[in-house]
């Protein structure tokens, strides 16, 4: 087994002293996995990573219960300047270019943790990941297309030398074709760089693909987890998240044993 | 008989009437009317002119302040032109006084209509601006108004000013102090409940809604533009009122005093007093007024115990600096101002001793 | 004829140092959407640094003009340490009338230290500088400005174009949340954008300190000279803010000339009610790109 990267034991996040989001997760990520982080609409799992990456306290949210230990140190509650100077980088939900920058120059951003050291070299890795990138260096970022900009803010957190990666559903609006090909390139970022990925998705199906571990929130609660192939194979899963019922056929509503089955999830 | 109403020990409201109540208690009602009693019977008895003078410029402060307040704190367009407007307000009475020979009562409310109208005029802005650019428009009305106040010579008499005929007031001539008091105070009083009634009505809830999120008002099928112009004109009515009776309080006016630094004057009794609150308004003129002529009293003071010989012309800058001071102070520690403060005290007497 | 071109030279050169006064706060503007309504009394603390240094410390003239931009430095940085970061999350209104606030509070300070006086700075810039062409003939102190100027706008257009810390900051103004999250300090962009503006608001004054000598009201006057300056050019375009500094000074000087000199104050103004009304984000704002 190989070392564990990061761990969450037990947190609960409260924002503005009121509203409790999560109610204790605990998850560990080994080093140079990809773990998915699967859920509906407000389970959570967005909140999980912006506690990781610091980024809740900006938006008034923080850490109330439990620790986050990264290689064996407390960053809960840091500020994110910290917390990116580690090596953990977020990758935000919806891609937020900086609209009135150049690429390169967005791609250069990336080195604000290391800034003053030479990038030229990373600059030339992250076009040879995303050589759709290359083309464009000089537009502007605001007038590139759905596409490009995913790979543009991957890219751009590429710049960081992340060791950790947190992905917020890199497949959101994209084509089907485009999504393949960003999930191809998030496998080829974990195996050539040995970069360690927690990738949040709504494309269950797609995430456990390359995954190699899972875990499922509901309700700012972890409810289950395992090996990306253990959970591909579980019926409950099948079901709820990859919209296959046992027999196969397509699932239906009115199913009573299902809402039950839903039911203890919640 | 009905019911008394008492202050219940929780939200127990049931109907949105009950949130929209005035006085939610009967001693709240009690409490006013003892108040106004007390203002307008003991304090003309009691007080000095000099105190009487103190009082008025209080007043006259929070009519205009109040105007402010709905146009910043409720309607959220921030103007820094209302000492231009108040200015306007005292010309037109002048003017209606002096070349139309009107009576008082009718040439106050008249300058008010007038100032009504220059403020929409600056007002049009907001239909295409927001925030920092209506500032900045309403800044350039401030110089313009200015300039034409002292150069627009065959209507205003330029730097020689305007001065006032004496007040009669339903045949009876209005002196003193304390003639000007009553004036003075029933125009606030009246000022005051109709600000407080605004706010409960379509209108009112309207320009908090702008105020909150114009998009989103707008959405909700509120004419943003008509609204915003109407707020604009309110504004600029108190402060055309508010000016209007200022320069017959003064009995001569010229330009000098309606200058950049009177609209950064009435800006700090909302923020100081409190963004939102009629109340609070009236917090602010008082402290500031008060603040104004502490300072005065404090030089004055220095000079004649001869601490401070040459230093007469230092008055202005002192004051200067603490109002910015004042501004920044109430805006780092207590942003929502002195009502806020009002309420927490008030709220904390009524708790004790069983205050959290 | 003559005349003509004495105005324009005029215009131009007082048109120039408007731009230069109004770069500091669309820089302020920029990297942290704040208008800054005490700028004016940057300029004017920035003059005054200087004459105290050079008038009454007498230390050599280059030494003590570095030394005052090191003190607005510190000034810009201590302003936003102080007053600015505890807002940061706060309306946009505070903010502003924190500024209106910081304003009254310098002025008066201002004037408390050194009264309403005007003051002058010895003669120091070489004649070699001062030109002449017929009957036209400008003082050196606008050729040193122009030098200057044009000096700092282009440090400053290498520095946001090419140094990573300048892209840092347009990152900061272009999207905070995603700057925060790629680890850009964005506190150190706000105190560095304070602190730049500061420094080139004290620049400018220095330079206007020299023309028309020192005193709090004029400089303060001329701060809120900025706004239609700035507002003609876009309020986010350092390039545009000279130009409408060229464009405001020259309608000053023509209507001034021409037209009526009292007039003179009020056109800027007049003519940003009318910008306003036409072309609400001037004439070299950014158009917003949208996407939905």
């Amino acid at each position: 087994m190989d070392a564990i990267l990061l761990q969450l034991n037990n947190i609960s996040v409260v924002y503005s002293d009121v509203i409790q989001v999560l109610k204790g997760v605990s998850l560990a990520v080994e080093k140079n996995h990809i773990v998915s982080l699967l859920g509906s609409n407000g389970a959570g799992k967005t909140t999980t990573l912006k506690a990781v990456s610091g980024l809740l306290k900006p938006e008034n949210g923080r850490v109330t219960d439990g620790t986050i230990l990264y290689r064996d140190s407390e960053i809960q509650n840091r500020a994110p300047e910290t917390i990116t100077r580690h090596g953990i980088i977020q990758v935000l939900e919806g891609r937020q270019p900086f609209k009135y920058l150049t690429i390169e120059e967005n791609l250069r951003v990336g080195t604000a943790t290391r800034w003053g050291k030479p990038y030229r070299e990373d600059l030339e890795k992250v076009y040879h990941y995303f050589p759709a990138l290359e083309k464009r260096r000089r537009g502007l970022a605001g007038y590139c297309s759905g596409g490009e900009l995913q790979m543009l803010v991957m890219g751009r957190a590429l710049m960081a030398h992340p060791e950790l990666l947190l992905l917020d559903e890199p497949s959101l609006g994209l084509a089907p074709l485009v999504v393949l090909e960003i999930f191809r390139i998030i496998r080829r970022i974990n195996e050539e760089e040995g970069t360690t990925i927690i990738l949040v998705e709504q494309n269950a199906r797609m995430a456990l693909q390359i995954a190699h571990y899972g875990y499922v929130m509901e309700n700012g609660k972890i409810v289950m987890e395992g090996t990306a192939d253990s959970l591909r194979e579980n019926p409950d899963i099948r079901e709820f998240y990859l919209g296959m019922s046992a027999a196969g056929a397509a699932k239906s509503y009115t199913d009573v044993k299902s809402y039950r089955r839903r039911k203890r999830w919640l | 008989m009905r019911k008394i109403h008492l202050q219940p020990c929780g939200n127990f409201r049931e109907r949105y009437d009950q949130e929209l109540t005035v006085f939610s208690t009967d001693f709240g009602r009690l409490w006013a009317g003892i108040g106004l009693l007390i203002l307008f019977t003991l304090i003309p008895l009691l007080t000095s002119p000099y105190m009487m003078y103190i009082f008025n410029m209080i007043g006259i402060a929070a009519i205009a302040a109040i105007g402010l307040n709905i146009l910043i704190g409720f309607t959220g367009q921030i103007s820094l032109g209302h000492g231009a407007f108040f200015g306007v307000g005292a010309y037109a009475g002048a003017i209606f006084a002096t070349v139309l020979h009107l009576p008082m009562f009718l040439s106050v409310p008249a300058a008010g209509l007038v100032t009504a109208g220059v403020g929409m005029i600056f007002g049009i802005p907001s239909g295409r601006l927001k925030g920092l650019y209506l500032t900045i428009a309403t800044l350039a009305g401030q110089f313009i108004i200015e300039y034409l106040l002292i150069h627009w010579e065959t209507l205003t008499q330029g730097t020689m000013g305007i001065t006032l005929p004496p007040v009669r007031l339903m045949g009876l001539p209005v002196t003193g102090d304390t003639g000007f008091f009553y004036i003075i105070f029933i125009a606030l009083s009246g000022a005051v409940w109709i600000a407080i009634n605004l706010m409960r009505t379509r209108c009112g809830r309207a320009f908090i809604a702008i105020r909150d999120n114009d998009r989103a008002a707008e959405g909700m099928g509120i004419p943003i533009f008509p609204y915003k112009l109407l707020s604009f004109g309110i504004s600029s009515f108190y402060a055309g009122f508010a000016g209007a009776l200022w320069a017959f309080y003064m009995g001569s006016i010229t330009a000098e005093p309606f200058n950049l630094g009177l609209s950064i004057e009435y800006i700090a009794m909302v923020i100081i007093g409190g963004m939102g609150s009629i109340s609070g308004s009236i917090f602010g003129a008082v402290f500031i007024t008060l603040l104004n002529e502490s300072l005065r009293f404090m030089t004055e003071m220095l000079m004649n115990t001869g601490m401070v010989t040459q230093s007469g012309l230092n008055v202005a800058p002192l004051r200067e600096f603490v109002f910015g001071l004042a501004i920044v102070l109430f805006i780092l520690l207590e942003p929502r101002g002195l009502a806020e403060v009002w309420r927490i005290t008030r709220s904390s007497f009524r708790l004790w001793p069983f205050s959290y | 004829m003559d005349f003509f071109l004495q105005l324009l030279v005029g215009g131009l050169s007082v048109g120039f140092l408007y731009g230069l006064s109004a770069m500091g706060f669309v820089m302020i503007f920029k990297s942290s959407s704040i208008l800054n309504f005490a700028h004016g009394e940057l300029l004017a603390i920035g003059a005054y640094f200087f004459l105290a240094l050079a008038t009454w410390a007498k230390l050599p003239i280059p030494f003590a003009f570095l030394l005052a931009l090191g003190g607005c430095f510190v000034l810009g940085l201590l302003v936003e340490r102080i007053f600015l970061r505890p807002l940061i999350g706060e309306p946009l209104i505070f903010v502003i009338m924190l500024t209106v606030g910081l304003a009254a509070m310098f002025k008066g300070l201002i004037l408390l230290i050194w009264g309403g006086n005007l003051y002058t700075y010895p003669e120091f810039l070489p004649k070699i500088l001062e030109i002449r062409w017929g009957l036209i003939r400008i003082p050196p102190v606008y050729g040193a400005a122009l030098i200057i100027g044009a000096l700092f706008l282009l440090l400053f257009g290498l520095f946001f174009k090419f140094s990573s810390q300048g892209i840092y900051m347009r990152s900061v103004a272009d999207n905070q949340r995603a700057a925060l999250s790629l680890g850009v300090n964005v506190k150190r962009v706000f105190a560095l954008s304070w602190a730049i503006a500061a420094l080139v608001a004290g620049m400018s004054g220095i330079v206007l300190g020299i023309i028309n000598g020192v005193n709090v009201h004029n400089l303060s006057a001329i701060g809120l000279k900025v706004f239609p300056v700035v507002i003609l050019g876009g309020l986010d375009s350092i390039g545009g803010a000279i130009i409408g500094g060229i464009i405001i000074g020259l309608l000053e000087t023509f209507t001034g000339g021409y037209i009526s000199p009292s007039l003179r104050d009020v056109v800027p103004y007049i003519v940003l009610v009318l910008i306003l009304l036409i072309k609400p984000y001037g004439l070299f704002g950014l158009k917003e790109i949208e996407r939905v």
